[in-house]
This record gives C-alpha cells, sequence and structure tokens, in this order.
C-alpha cells in the first residue's frame, strides 16, 4: 500500500485507470418505484475536475440518482457509468474510486472523531503512515485540530460536516459525490465548504453534488436542472441565466430588465413551465 | 480487487468490528443491559418463578382440640409444605379466607377426631383447596394427603392398632432428587438470555444504522453484504457467549446448580444457538424500518418462542398441534441440550438429534438471512 502525500501523486492516481473516460456518464437512466417514476430516462456526462451541480425541489429525483450511481440502488431502466466502469455490474470496483456525502450526517456521534477516521480508514484499506498522513490532513481541513478525542455528536454542525468530507475522501477518490452536503449549516461555514470542494476540482476530482442552496449552484461548473424526475436544464451557470433573459426579452408583454435573471428566477421559470414541482 | 488503494476483507471487518465495540461499550446504559440483566434475570428465575408448591397459606378450623388434633396440625407444619395463617373453631372461616386469597388450603379436623383415631375407627379430616390456580391445589392437595396418611400410619403404628406393612409407594427422582424447580428453570436461562441478546443486539444494530443513515454510508464503501454481515454479528456472538459465561457461574457458584456434563459440548452446542439466533435478528432486521419495528417483530417471535420451548410450561402437556409446532423452535431443542448437559451429564451422543436441529436450524437460517440481506441492500 502506497501513501499519497503530495498534491502530484493525489492528481495521478485520480486520473488512474480509466482516465479518458468521463467520471460520470448516464444514458436514459430511469428509476420506478411501483408506478412513481422517480428518475425518467436521465442523460448527461460529467467532466474530469468538475463541479457539477444538481438542482431541484424535493421530490425531483436528486437522491435517486446520486443513490443509482453510488450503487446504493439499482437502475430500473437506462445505462451509467462511474469512473468508466458499469454501475450495475462493477459497483465493488467503483466503491474504490468514489467518496459519498449525504444530507444526512452519517458519521457515529457515539465514537470520537479519530476513532470516525479510524473506521472509514479500515474500511477503505487505508493504514499505516497513509492513514497518519490522512488523519493529520483531515483534522487540519477540518481545522479540528489534534484533538482526536472529542466525541463527534459533541461537534458544531460546520466542523461535522467538514469532518464527514474528510472521511468521504480519506481513501483520495477521484469522484466525489455529495447530496446536499451543507443542509442546515450557517452561510460562513458554508462558504468554507466550499473552498474546500473548490480546491478538490482544481486538484482533479470530479464533484456531483445535490443542492437547493441557489447561491451553492453559483459554485458549480455546470448545472443540471431537475424537476418530476426529468432533467429539463443543463448548462452552465451563467449559461442558464442568458437563456432565460432571451426568452424573457423575446416574450411580448414583459420588460427586458437591465441585467440578466437570477438564477433563483431561471429555476422558478423553468419549474413553472414544466407544470409546477411535484406534490410530497 | 483492482481499485486504487484497496484492503482485505479481514480489514474491513476488523474496522467494522472495532467499532461496533467501541459503540456498545461506549454506552453506561448497554454496559448495563448486557452484563448486569442477565444477573437480573437469572436471581428472577431463580427466586421469583418458582414452581414448587412451599409454605401454601393454610386456614385452620380445629372443633377437636386434643394433643392429636394438633400434632396432626404440626406434622402439616413441619413439613414446610404448609404454613398455618389462621386458627378457629368457626367452619365459615375457612370459606372466607379461600375467598379472600388468605388461604389456599383449608383444614378442618371435625369433633371426635382424636376419639375416632384412639378408638381405631377411621379419623376423618377435611381438606379445602383452592382450585383457581389448578398447578397449586393438585400439588398441595397431594402434599396433605400424603401427610394425613403418614400420620395416620403413624399414629396406628404407635398404638400398635394396625399390623405395619402393606403396600407403600416410594417414589424417589432422578436427577433432581428433591424435585426444585430452579434446578430446572435456572440452566433454561441461559438459552432465554442467550437468545434474547442475539436477536436484540443483531436487528437493533441493523436498523439504528439504517434509521440513522450511516448504513448508506457504510454500503458505499468497499464493505461487501458478507463483511457488513460478519462485522455485525461476530461482536454479538462474542458478546452473548460472555453472557453465558456469566449465567453458567452465577447458576453453578450461587445457586449451587449441578454442571454433570462437558463444559465443551454446552459451548458447541450454544454457538450454533447463538448463530440461529443472529440470523432471525438479521431477518428481523430486513423487514423492519425502525427500530420500534425491529422491537415488536421482536417480541413478535421470542413470545411463542419462549411459550413453545418447554422453558416454563411442559412440552408433554401442550395439545399436540403445538407440540409438534415447538420442533421449529430452536429454543426447545437448545434447552434440551441446556438441561441434558446441566442436570443429566448427557454426552454428545445423547444429543445428536438436537445438535444436528441446531447445527441445521444455524446453517439454513444464516444462508436465508444472507440472502434476504443482499437482496435488501441492492
Amino acid at each position: 500500500m502506497t501513501g499519497s502525500p503530495s498534491p502530484a501523486t493525489t492528481v495521478a492516481s485520480a486520473a488512474a485507470p480509466h482516465s479518458d473516460a468521463p467520471p460520470v456518464r448516464v444514458r436514459e437512466l430511469t428509476r420506478r418505484f411501483g408506478d412513481f417514476v422517480a428518475v425518467d430516462a436521465v442523460s448527461f456526462s460529467v467532466d474530469r475536475g468538475e463541479i457539477f451541480g444538481f438542482l431541484g425541489p424535493n421530490g425531483a429525483g436528486k437522491t435517486t440518482t446520486i443513490k443509482m450511481l453510488t450503487g446504493l440502488l439499482s437502475p430500473s431502466a437506462g445505462e451509467g457509468w462511474v469512473a468508466g466502469l458499469d454501475i450495475r455490474h462493477e459497483r465493488p470496483a467503483i466503491r474504490q474510486r468514489i467518496g459519498y456525502m449525504s444530507q444526512k450526517f452519517s458519521l457515529y456521534p457515539d465514537l470520537t472523531v479519530g476513532e470516525n477516521i479510524e473506521l472509514f480508514a479500515g474500511l477503505y484499506g487505508v493504514a499505516g503512515d497513509a492513514l497518519d498522513i490522512r488523519r493529520a490532513w483531515i483534522l487540519e481541513m477540518a481545522e479540528l485540530g489534534d484533538d482526536v478525542r472529542r466525541l463527534t455528536g459533541a461537534l458544531p454542525l460546520g466542523f461535522k460536516q467538514r469532518l464527514a468530507l474528510g472521511t468521504a475522501v480519506i481513501h483520495e477518490p477521484p469522484i466525489l459525490f455529495l447530496d446536499e452536503p451543507t443542509s442546515g449549516v450557517d452561510p460562513v461555514a458554508r462558504r468554507r465548504f466550499w473552498d474546500l470542494i473548490d480546491g478538490f476540482a482544481a486538484a482533479g476530482r470530479t464533484i456531483f453534488v445535490s443542492t437547493h442552496y441557489m447561491e451553492e449552484a453559483e459554485y458549480c461548473h455546470r448545472l443540471a436542472l431537475m424537476n418530476r424526475g426529468r432533467l429539463i436544464a443543463l448548462d452552465t451557470p451563467r449559461g442558464l441565466r442568458e437563456a432565460e433573459g432571451l426568452r424573457a426579452a423575446g416574450t411580448p408583454g414583459t420588460h427586458p430588465s437591465s441585467g440578466l435573471p437570477s438564477l433563483e428566477d431561471v429555476f422558478v421559470a423553468l419549474v413553472q413551465r414544466e407544470g409546477g414541482a411535484r406534490s410530497g | 480487487m483492482s481499485g486504487p488503494r484497496s484492503g482485505s476483507t479481514v480489514g474491513r471487518v476488523r474496522a467494522l468490528v472495532r467499532k461496533e465495540m467501541r459503540q456498545l461499550f461506549r454506552d453506561p446504559k448497554t454496559k448495563r443491559i448486557i452484563f448486569v440483566s442477565p444477573i437480573i434475570q437469572l436471581l428472577l428465575f431463580g427466586y421469583a418463578v418458582n414452581t414448587d408448591v412451599r409454605q401454601v397459606p393454610t386456614q385452620v378450623v380445629d372443633h377437636d382440640r386434643t394433643a392429636v388434633s394438633r400434632s396432626l396440625v404440626e406434622a402439616m407444619t413441619a413439613s414446610d409444605y404448609f404454613r398455618v395463617v389462621g386458627t378457629s373453631d368457626d367452619p365459615g372461616t375457612i370459606g372466607e379466607a379461600l375467598d379472600r386469597g388468605d388461604a389456599v388450603v383449608g383444614l378442618r379436623i371435625p369433633p371426635g377426631f382424636a376419639a375416632d383415631v384412639a378408638g381405631g375407627r377411621t379419623g376423618r379430616v377435611q381438606i379445602l383447596v383452592d382450585g383457581s390456580n389448578s398447578n397449586t391445589a393438585t400439588v398441595a392437595q397431594g402434599y396433605a394427603q400424603r401427610i394425613v396418611n403418614r400420620f395416620a400410619q403413624r399414629t396406628a403404628e404407635d398404638r400398635r392398632l394396625l399390623p405395619t406393612g402393606g403396600i407403600e409407594l416410594r417414589a424417589r427422582a432422578w436427577f433432581n432428587p428433591s424435585l426444585e424447580s430452579r434446578v430446572y428453570n435456572v440452566p433454561a436461562v441461559c438459552g432465554v438470555i442467550v437468545l434474547l441478546m442475539s436477536l436484540l443486539l443483531t436487528a437493533m444494530g441493523v436498523v439504528r444504522e439504517r434509521e440513522m443513515g450511516t448504513l448508506d454510508q457504510l454500503l458505499v464503501s468497499p464493505l461487501a453484504p458478507r463483511e457488513l454481515m460478519l462485522g455485525k454479528t461476530l461482536p454479538v456472538a462474542a458478546i452473548a457467549l460472555v453472557q453465558l459465561g456469566i449465567v453458567i457461574a452465577v447458576a453453578l457458584l450461587w445457586f449451587g446448580i449441578p454442571l454433570r456434563g462437558s463444559v465443551l459440548l454446552l459451548l458447541a452446542a450454544s454457538a450454533l444457538f447463538i448463530l440461529a439466533g443472529l440470523s432471525v435478528g438479521l431477518l428481523i432486521s430486513t423487514v423492519s424500518r425502525t427500530q420500534q419495528e425491529a422491537f415488536l417483530t421482536m417480541f413478535l417471535f421470542i413470545l411463542p418462542a419462549i411459550i413453545l420451548s418447554g422453558f416454563l410450561y411442559p412440552i408433554e402437556t401442550m395439545p399436540e398441534i403445538f407440540q409438534t409446532l415447538t420442533l421449529a423452535n430452536p429454543l426447545r431443542h437448545y434447552l434440551e441440550v441446556v438441561r441434558g448437559v446441566f442436570l443429566k451429564g448427557a454426552g454428545s451422543t445423547d444429543l445428536l438429534v438436537q445438535l444436528g436441529v441446531l447445527g441445521s436450524m444455524a446453517v439454513g437460517g444464516l444462508l436465508t438471512a444472507s440472502w434476504r440481506f443482499r437482496r435488501m441492500l441492492g
């Protein structure tokens, strides 16, 4: 087992072994629960080093899509590849290459910071010197000092979330899935969190993140808008705003405003045009 | 595995086992449940659950008031089976005492009893028994009959009015000479505690993780379903064995229950039984979404399991259909092993059937559980 202390080796390991394949690609991906179609024939592709945002109202199918990509759910139809590996048949190989952090704060509150780190290190086979390096890195990144004996449940939410992010990437995965990672934290903590995400992307990692915070959406390189299980728009934040601005300008009876519409306006307009959000 | 940095099955299971142990021993409440509750249950079953009939409250109405009638009452109380709660010469007090529940047995000695005995005639005494608890009533009645008979015989011998001899039945119970229910019950507590714990800790352990969302976090890691199963159940099995050790130690040292058979055989059977219990716990965790659901489902299993095990109620007295049902109950077979090893010193050849059944239940249970488990996670 080799440790990867320097950023250079980190990027190298992030690229291997399917460096030519897009980190995430899905085609007509569908998931049904009985008669309910949670995800309806969604297709997209994510580039390496990209922060790919998944935006949509509750029940739009964001979490279901992420669960299919991380192997927690099987697709009902369609295809998907993560790190060039088939999400239906190559789950075990995918698991070592992805990190996952969900909206539910999913570290063990009754374990100490150090014990949580050790658990995930053990699960991902990070041991010896590599573990020491990664532990130090996580503690620094989460701004926890060197107090590994604190109970995780007693930490303020912002620290917990950064610790959860740290353990999610303890094995330095090239692809990171974040399902509404910052729900409930204050704007300052959220800002810090996103600085970390930016750093990961800059180091060549691919970030797949779902959110319903508009200011978070602005951090994303590209945004996929989901509503009622369907992908209704996919573009850069600026592209989405410009398209909506043009559309508004071309519509009789509306006054072209001085600037571009905000992402929130775009989002609301798109969802309403699609017949509103799904209730429940 | 071809991952960029992959660990081994052993490493992953070890990480999970260590985490489980830390969580189990961090919470003082859990620690108490694990180590104190077996002892409390043992004391309860050793002392409170006593199906022996002793010190039955008895209301005495003595119309005779002679030395002979008094010595009959003494013979009754000296046996330790009866305890006089009241003496009167009003026959109505027996009915009242029985109605109030102050007494379970009424003893009425009519006037002229001593004279009858002295004159070689049949002395008659009346015994009234509260039949609402049929078990106690039958046993108390039997005791009373024996004591009175023996008393009659002795007085006759004393006065040389009757030749001694005749037919007398002297029964002796093997394996539990004093027929104490404690000797029978205490070893059986092993089975109930081990079953309860292996079910509870397994089912709750998995369902709690699902409720908290940590299960997903484990499942996106390289941890395979069978590794998750192992990591979740190994600590429980270890704890169940430790509890078994505590229970056996208390049974031997405190209650003085004999352990006549092989400890190794007991441990082997216990291991199989624990595996069977674990797989039921895993199965429950696959059908329960919340901890409450798991808890209720567990009781749906454990109550019939205890009732149909012969733990408190003998299987032989059950209707035939229930007797057949008990064959599907792992606790029944395990209790036969436990009681056999403890009380009879039974060896593995005596218990071949039970061991075979427990073994196949363990294997079958684990296969079913892992199949259901994988389906739930897939």
